[in-house]
């Protein structure tokens, strides 16, 4: 099986040091790492956000470096914490926000929109026209999800896409995820910094510590490693 | 005759003011070294007394019409350079992060992001101009750019009260139109959460 994205040497300054990583088509790697541990940093030089200072990223077989990084950025979802919806579009023109910088026709975009909503359980009826204000926070990131999927992209970056969330909602939105996982088959880059919300959805973890990978491997391996950096993690879950 | 050689002169010189303004503000934006020359260079005009920057102006353009416009360009500029950088600087940086992390391009993101989001407070400086402009725009009569100022002037040389009022209500009146309609214009306008 190629890889979706393949990560080789990735470095940016002395915030990522030296990262590799594949992630595969229905693979979720889980970057786990305390706040300033190159994981936020690690995303955004994937899709070029920022511009690595070393290292390269394939993503579907082809070198991001020589992308236009407009075009790039349209084959890859991203989900930020913040989520970022756009508070003067409806959900109905958040969601399909790609597809109409890629100029599809409004009738193909409706039909996509409808089922987006369908697929992370908004009703459209209800919830197309209504503003990213009018929705609680799970409604607001369950949009965020919806959009980064529009254009169908093999690659969904997420920067702790539960974070904001209370902590029930957030259990819900986890259990649903993995819903999402097994339907989708996508290959995830999914960015945390909590150790049970990782081992719930990762195929693998790696575990960032000042921008370097101190651990990479299954869940399995996870709790099963006596590395020092694991185990701070593991007890304070 | 003189209220509408006042109206001329001030949507002339908005007119232009806008044209300039507002592509300066973005690029404030853009290229952040910028931001203290031009705001600088701005406030700097806004500081010159107007009836010296007419009178300055006159060895330029002459007397008339358009040193009239340019001075009253010259002072509408800040207002608006300075609302377009604070509109869109003040625009919520997750959301920009979002815009450029989905691929939208520079141009796209101010099209269709930023400018829609700071519109209220681009319109905000734009009744500030357009405000200050009526009252500044009455001085132009002094160098024979016309407007309600002629009244003015012509009472004050004459001691007579009634044309200096002839003058100076029409006037007043003409900003509290202008900044009703624009009100009006950004109450249509301007994306506001409902």
């Amino acid at each position: 099986m190629t890889a979706v994205l393949a990560a080789h040497d990735l470095r940016y300054g002395d915030r990522v040091a030296g990262v590799s990583f594949t992630i595969g088509a229905g693979e979720t790697l889980v970057l786990l790492g305390r706040s300033g541990s190159g994981k936020t940093t690690t995303l955004k030089l994937i899709n070029r956000l920022l511009e690595p200072t070393g290292g390269q990223v394939v993503v579907a077989g082809e070198r991001t470096a020589t992308i236009d990084p407009t075009r790039l950025r349209r084959r890859i979802g991203y989900v930020i914490q913040e989520v970022g919806l756009f508070p003067h579009f409806t959900v109905a023109a958040n969601v399909g926000l790609v597809p109409r910088l890629e100029h599809w026709g409004a009738e193909r975009i409706a039909v996509r929109v409808r089922e987006l909503l369908t697929l992370v359980g908004l009703e459209p009826d209800r919830f197309a026209e209504r503003y990213p204000h009018q929705l609680s926070g799970g409604q607001r990131q369950r949009v965020g999800v919806a959009r980064a999927l529009a254009a169908d992209p093999p690659l969904l970056l997420l920067d702790e896409p539960f974070g904001a969330l209370d902590p029930i909602t957030r259990v819900e939105m986890q259990r649903e995820f993995r819903g999402l996982q097994a339907r989708l088959g996508k290959a995830m880059a999914f960015v945390t910094h909590d150790v049970r919300e990782g081992l719930l959805l990762a195929t693998r973890i790696g575990l960032l510590e000042a921008g370097r990978l101190a651990f990479l491997g299954t869940p399995d391996e996870f709790r099963a490693s006596d590395l020092p950096e694991v185990r701070k993690f593991l007890e304070a879950a | 005759m003189l209220l509408r050689q006042h109206v001329y002169l001030i949507a002339v010189s908005t007119g232009i003011a806008l044209a300039v303004g507002l592509p300066l503000g973005v690029l404030v934006t853009r290229r952040p070294a910028w931001r203290r020359p031009v705001l600088g260079l701005a406030n700097v005009f806004q500081t010159v007394p107007s009836l010296a920057l007419f009178g300055l102006l006159i060895p330029v353009f002459g007397i008339g019409a358009w040193t009239a416009i340019t001075a009253l360009v010259v002072y509408a500029l800040l207002p608006i350079v300075r609302n377009t950088y604070a509109g869109i600087t003040g625009v919520d940086p997750a959301v920009r992060d979002a815009g450029r992390g989905m691929g939208m391009t520079d141009t796209e993101l101010l099209r269709m992001v930023e400018l829609p989001l700071a519109a209220g407070v681009i319109l905000a400086g734009v009744r500030v101009a357009v405000v200050v402009s009526v009252g500044v725009a009455t001085i132009a009569a002094a160098i024979g750019a016309g407007g309600l100022g002629v009244y003015i002037f012509r009472g004050v040389a004459t001691v007579d009260n009634t044309l200096i009022l002839a003058g100076a209500v029409p006037a007043a009146l003409l900003a509290l139109l202008a900044d009703g309609l624009l009100g009006l214009a950004e109450r249509k306008l301007v994306w506001r959460p409902r």
